[in-house]
Formats: C-alpha cells, structure tokens, sequence
C-alpha cells in the first residue's frame, strides 16, 4: 500500500483546513467504476454514420492522384472527403500542448495534400452507414504514389544528404541562416559563463552519449468523435480530449469557420497524458456531418492511434559535467537532437531548459535541435521534453557522483537550486522545494534498505516548469443550500474532487453537497487546456475567487434581513453570523431559501489568467534486480518524493505521482516504436508496444513534501507532470548499480541488458 | 529601472548585448523600448514569448505591470502535456 508519509492529510494536521487535505471518494468516481461515465465512443444519435480514414502506407511519399469516386459508388457511402476539402492554412501560430501550434502543419497533418509525411498519415476520409461499407470505401480509394526516400533517426535525418521533408524548411536559430532546406526546422543555444574554460578547472569530468525511441503516451481510450452538423450549418461535436475549447478553436480554424458555430461536450477521457492536446479526427468527422447532412462518429482503432498521433520524441543526446573534488559542479555541456515527427516542434527546448534546472550551476552551454523526421508528428506527454534530457544529466550526474565518492543524493545537494538561484532557463527561482524532495529520500526507510545480490539502487531527481494560463468557473447556490461548481476543465486526474474541496473550503459546506461539473463550450467561459499541470493551480483559483464572491453576496443578503451593515455579518463554516451576536446565524439553507426575496438566485463567475504558477521537482529512488541469465530487469521497490506546494486532495496527488512513474518506468525497459526498412510501425498494438500493467511494478511509495507555492491561495503547484522526469535514470542508475554497467540508450529491455552484460565479459 | 535578460536566441537582434536596463512600467512599454533600440526584437517578443517578471511566469503578459527594479527574462512558448 501507499506510504505518504508527508503532508498531514487529515484536517486536524492541517491546521486552518477543514476540507483542504482530505481524501473524500471522488464524485464522479462512482460512475466510472459501474461503467455509467460515457466516453467518447459511448454517443450513438439517430441516423448516425461511421466514419473511417484512409491512412498511407508509405512513409515518404508525393500523392500523384486520389480517385474516390469508386468510394462514392458503394452501396451506403454518404460523403468522401480529402484534402482538397479543407482550406488551405497559412503558417500561423496557434497556442497548443507543446507551446505552440502552426495550423498549416495542423491542416496538413490531420489531412495530407501533396505528399504524406509518414506511415499512416491521412489522406481521405468516409462516412457511410455501417462500418463495413466505410471499410470497403476506403479500399476502393485509389491513390497513386510516388514513393519517395524516408528517414527515421534523428542524426539521419540531420545529415545533408537526408531526404528532406520540407522543401521550405530552413533553421531557425543560426545566424547566419543557412541557404539550403533541411530537416532541421530549429536551434536552441542556452549558455552562461564560459564553459570551456570552467571544464578546464574540473578535478572530474564525465562525458557520455545517450539515445532514446519515440515512446507513446498509451492512454487507453483511443480518439473518438461524434459530430453532428445541422441544416443552419451549426456543429455539436461530442468528444473526449484535454480540452474542448481547443477542440472548438483548432475544428473551426481548419474548417475555416467562426468558433461560435460550433459547441463542443466534453466527454469523459480515458487518459491524455498530453497526448490529447490537439485535434485529429475531429475537424474530419465535423466536414463529414456536414457532407453528409447526418451524425458522423468516427473512432480509432488502437494500430490508428499508434500510426497516427503523436507519440513523444526519440533523440540523440550528448552530455557532459565537470566538478572539483568537493562535489561542487562548476560545468556542463550538452548537445541535444529530438525527433520532431513530420512537422516542426519538438519539445527539444524544453528539455534544454528542464535539464539541468534542479542545479545551481556558474557555466553551462546546452544547444538543442528541432528535427522533423518520417513519423507522426510528435504531441506533449507528461513534461514534455524533460524525461530524455533527465535520462542523460542524471545517469551522468550519478557518475560524476560515484567518482567523487559521494552520496548521490548528498551530490545533488550540494548543489541543489534554491530560492534566489538563476534557473538554467534564465529567471531567480522564488521559493522552491527540491532540497525537501532530496532529503525526504534520504531519510525514507527505502534508502539505507540492504540489497541482495544483482541487485542495485538508484537516484535520480526531476524539474518541470508547471503552468497557470486561463480558466473559467461558476458556482451557483442550489435553493436546498448545496452548489454546483462548473468549470471548462476536462478531469483527467481527479479535478472535480479538487474543484469541489476547494469549494468546500471556501463556501463551508459538505464536499458532498457540491457537484463539480465540466461545462461545455457554450456554457462556461473560456478555459485553456487540462495540461501543463495548470488546473489546480488555475482553475481552482477561478473556483476559489467565484466562491469568495458568492460569499461576499451571501452576507450581503444576512445583512439585509438583519438590516445591518455588511461589515458586521462574518461568514463562519457556512454560516452567516453576526459579529456580536444579535442575531441566530444564517445557513447557506437558510439564504438559499429566501434568495428569492433577497435578490433572486445566488451565482457568481470568475475568469481569470491565473499567474504565480510554482514550479515542481521530484526526488526517487529505485532498486532492481537484474537476471544475469536474461538480462530482465525486475523492478523492487519504488519511492518517490515530490513537491505538491499543497495536496488538495492528497489521494489523486499521489495518483499523478504513480502514474508518472509507471509510465517513467515503461519508458525506461520496454516502450519504443519499431519501425522496418521501409518506415513502416512494427508493433502498432499493445500486445507489442508493453506498456506495463500492474503485475510489472511494485507499490509505488509516495512522499508528498509540501513546500506551499506563494502565488497560490492554498499554496497548490502543479502535480501532474514532474513525475515521470526522473525514473529512466533512476532505472539506469540502480542498473549501474547492480552491475556496474552504464546503459546508454533506451530501451533498457533484456535485450540490450543482456547484450551490455556478454560486451562486459559477463 | 528593470533589468532585462536577453536569452541567446534573442541575441542576434541585439548585437550580442545580454542584459540591457529599460525604464518601463509595463510589459508593452519595456517591448517597445527594447524595440526601439534594437529594431526587430518587439515582433519577436509579441510573438508568443512568455515572460518571467522576478521569477514569475507568465503568458499573454503584455498589459502586465513591471515593478520597479523588476528582473525579466523572455522565455519560448511553453506548454504542457
């Protein structure tokens, strides 16, 4: 079971809380287990069409020709779409998972126009009515091809005589611009000092070279739609993703229509994890409805989503540390090379920034490169760029360690970052928790464990940045004294539970007398993504300002049927009373009773760009066992330590902080996508693609170090994402440790173990 | 007066120059300032960037006031999974 042994999460060890820190069931957690949540498959209208896509089977490839008129002649076949259908976009930046978005790489990724990019890229689209007929229009598409020279690996597709993608694309980032197209859309330089001559002052300097595989953020719900168009030519699309507004901004932009014609409903997500931060099928299957004058449900199968969306970057990562023999770090260098997919946009710059942020380090020069490739365009996932940089600095980190003979954690805080300290990224960090992460490692009981043999334990720390950006929520009082609370923020991890603590809190009422409802576009305002590990963080403060305006209407209305001023009416537990005592207490029952006569129903609304996001880091360790005969690594045991600022919810912190790990620990021994000679996936399935499921891990103990963000009321910073920034070198660390070899790349299956080991003589 | 930090990806519009110090009192002005003396920097700098004012970031700042002796530092677009 779970072991948190920090924060204090009942309400007499959080002292000034009764509801912040609890763990009450969630409430839509009910639904899901009985399976009454829908999802967005679970939407069937009537006169409703499926949809299918033709995808390309080629990697690289110019479309001469597509004929679909073959499609158009099968029996229930309602509309064929290409992308000679959608409007063609200019270069323009849109906000998206990563950071940003150009809708025209969008418009042409969820539809090809001149040439498919990659294995399973989309080039024409059917509506009919049954899935069988929809298959068979596909297959009578014709398309003809010239198939053209692809390319996969990173340093491959940088070389000058790689096949280049896109003949515009010139990097950005050099000065002078070079002259020449290649498949390098960009370069990120971030430097300080002078690291060339700090290296030269190191008494140990380690250097090593890491390469990691497109690995997909495997949520279980694949991407599903319904879209229905009507005759006034407005759209209701029915989907699940990370954020509907998006969904309505991206669909409208590719369709070339307002916003406002269409409503997205959220549907329940069967996960994201960053992955669900941009539209696919859903601008697709709107064009479709309104082709076709019907409902249009289109939903992946598993080998479409695999092929199709994105997973996040392999990369090529060169990393270098110098330090004095007293464990003070004065250098690093590192060059660093991400898959970009098909389009410009890996998160390559942002793992130059992550890197080396948990440090406190004079000299540094990262340089990073953008490199679009013959795959699905690359999506977030969990710190989006952070993990594979952490991979490298962290696995060398631990050997610079090792060569000092220190402690890696006493290493790590040694130099650890602190408030004040310039991060690498630029800024002074305010205050910070990672020194806490650190030392709730070392003094966990899992630390000084004793091991067997070909065992072996490891360390590794995290950073991400964390996000505020802007939300909306209201809160309506119910005439029975309960309230609802709606936001715009689809809840992937348990963000009703937190909304409605919060609310709890603020309005002083039973958790369970509040109903947390994600709104659609046409009833909520505005809310950017669920992403970012932002909504706690932001939108509970758009819930916490509504909340304190309802209270500060709710006294109001005591004062006036009391006939005092305001200022003398306190708002106590859920309770209006009067500061001296002249009158019996007012409940929220009470107002909501007579709200009629007080000013009729009691609402209040906030949007708001929340600022004052705190930055997260977490701190595990590892041990493993690992099967001379067969290479397998066994993972034993798993803790992690993580700064939540605080946990509102204590349980679903914990559950960021798991799955994180999970997926860290997938990642680091078995997750990669297989590609053949000619570009195309080789294990688009789960059956292949081993994700690892719960018979493949420990318990994993939690920590949760609660250092309070001071740009937020309760002090929240974001969980969702730092989590699965250390565990691969974590992994790679215990490896170290119970073998004595240093694994480069990832990967760590038994396959490459076994082959260190027989390379080391073993 | 702010001190404003120029990343290097920022450092080709102005001449090398890594730290510059701008009399503003919001984010709009400082762009403009900075654009006036090194012509170019302000599209860029509207262009999406978020900003970090004595450490705090922020997108979509440019009505954001700037405090006196405020450090700042231009950031890339920056997202989340």
């Amino acid at each position: 079971m779970t072991t948190t042994i920090a924060p204090p999460t009942t309400t007499e060890a959080n002292p000034g809380y009764k509801w912040v820190g609890t763990r009450p069931v969630r409430h839509d957690g009910l639904d899901k287990v009985t399976g009454r949540a829908r999802f967005g498959a679970d939407l069937t209208l009537p006169g409703m069409l499926i949809g299918a896509v033709l995808r390309s089977p080629h990697a690289h490839a110019r479309i001469l020709s597509i004929d679909t008129s073959p499609a158009k002649a099968i029996d229930g076949v309602k509309a064929v779409v290409t992308g000679a259908d959608f409007p063609m976009l200019e270069s323009e930046a849109g906000e998206g998972g990563e950071g940003e978005v150009d809708f025209r790489d969008l418009c042409h990724n969820i539809m090809a126009r001149d040439k498919v990019l990659y294995e399973g890229h989309a080039l024409a689209a059917v509506a009919a009515t049954s899935r069988r007929a929809a298959l068979a229009a596909l297959a009578a598409i014709k398309v003809d091809y010239e198939v053209l020279p692809h390319v996969i690996d990173v340093e491959d597709a940088m070389m000058p005589d790689a096949p280049v993608l896109h003949e515009d694309m010139i990097t950005a980032g050099m000065d002078p611009a070079p002259e020449t197209p290649s498949n390098v859309a960009a370069r990120y330089l971030h430097e300080r000092g002078d690291a060339e001559q700090a290296f030269a002052g190191a008494d140990v300097i380690v250097e090593r070279e890491f390469t990691t595989k497109p690995v997909h953020q495997g949520y279980i719900e694949p991407h599903a739609v319904v879209a229905d168009v009507a005759e006034d030519g407005r759209a209701m699309v029915w989907c699940s993703s990370q954020g509907h507004f998006m969904v309505r901004t991206y669909t409208a932009k590719l369709l070339g229509w307002e916003p406002s014609r269409i409503k997205v409903i959220p549907a329940e997500i069967g996960g994201g994890f960053g992955g669900k931060t941009t539209v696919y099928i859903e601008p697709v299957a709107t064009l479709l409805s309104q082709k076709a004058g019907r409902p249009v449900k289109v939903v992946m199968t598993r080998d479409e989503v695999f092929r199709a969306t994105g997973p996040t970057s392999g990369s090529k990562i060169r990393f270098k540390v110098g330090a004095r023999r007293d464990g003070t770090i004065v250098a690093a260098s590192g060059w660093l090379a991400y898959q970009a997919g098909a389009f410009k946009g890996s998160p390559v710059e942002l793992g130059v920034m992550c890197m080396l942020a948990p440090y406190n380090v004079p000299n540094f020069h990262l340089e990073g490169f953008d490199v679009v490739n013959n795959m699905p365009k690359v999506a977030a996932y969990r710190a989006p760029g952070a993990p594979m940089a952490a991979f490298a600095s962290e696995t060398v980190l631990d050997e610079v360690a090792r060569a000092l003979d220190m402690d890696p954690l006493e290493f790590r805080m040694a130099n650890a970052a602190e408030e004040g300290v310039k991060a690498v990224y630029g800024p002074r960090f305010r205050r910070i928790g990672y020194r806490e992460t650190v030392e709730a490692i070392r003094d966990h009981p899992h630390y000084s464990e004793p091991l067997g043999s070909n065992q072996g334990r490891g360390v590794a720390s995290g950073f991400w940045f964390n996000f505020g950006s802007v939300s909306s929520a209201t809160v309506h009082i119910n005439e029975d004294g309960g309230a609802s609370v709606m936001t715009g923020s689809p809840d992937i991890g348990g963000s009703r539970a937190s909304m409605a603590l919060m609310a709890a809190e603020e309005l002083g009422i039973d958790v369970y007398r509040i109903t947390p409802i994600v709104a659609d576009t046409e009833s909520i305002g505005f809310t950017d993504m669920t992403g970012g590990s932002r909504v706690t963080h932001a939108t509970g403060m758009a819930v916490i300002e509504a909340c304190r305006t309802v209270v500060a209407d709710l006294r109001a209305r005591a004062a006036k049927i009391w006939d005092v001023d305001v200022d003398d009416v306190e708002w106590v537990e859920g309770r209006a009373q009067h500061v001296e005592g002249n009158h019996p207490p007012l409940t929220t029952e009470d107002l909501a009773e007579t709200s009629a006569r007080t000013g009729g129903p009691i609402t209040a609304s906030a949007s708001l760009n929340a600022r004052g996001a705190g930055v997260a880091f977490s701190t595990q360790v590892c041990d493993v066992e690992v099967d001379p005969e067969t290479g397998a690594v066994e993972i034993l045991r798993y803790t992690t330590a993580q700064d939540a600022g605080r946990a509102i919810h204590p349980s679903y912190v914990e559950g960021q902080m798991q799955g994180g790990v999970a997926q860290g620990i997938g990642w680091a021994l078995n997750e990669e996508y297989l590609f053949d000679r000619q570009g195309v996936m080789e294990n688009p399935g789960f059956l292949d693609y081993r994700i690892p499921v719960a018979s493949d891990l420990p318990m994993i103990d939690t920590v949760i170090v609660e250092v309070p963000n001071p740009g937020h009321p309760y002090g929240v910073r974001g969980v969702g994402e730092v989590g699965i920034v250390p565990p691969m070198a974590a992994v790679a660390n215990a490896i170290h440790d119970a073998t004595g070899l240093r694994l480069e790349e990832l990967p760590m299956s038994p396959v490459r173990v076994l082959a260190a080991i027989s390379a080391n003589g073993g | 007066m702010a001190r404003v930090f120029l990343a290097s990806t920022l450092r080709r519009f102005t001449g090398g120059v890594e730290e510059v110090e701008v009399e503003a009192t919001t984010v709009r002005a400082l762009i403009s300032d900075l654009d006036q003396r090194f012509p170019g920097l302000g599209k860029h700098l509207r262009s999406g960037l978020a900003i970090a004012i004595d450490g705090e970031i922020m997108a979509n700042a440019l009505y954001e006031t700037v405090p006196e002796d405020a450090e700042v530092h231009f950031l890339p677009p920056m997202g989340g999974g």
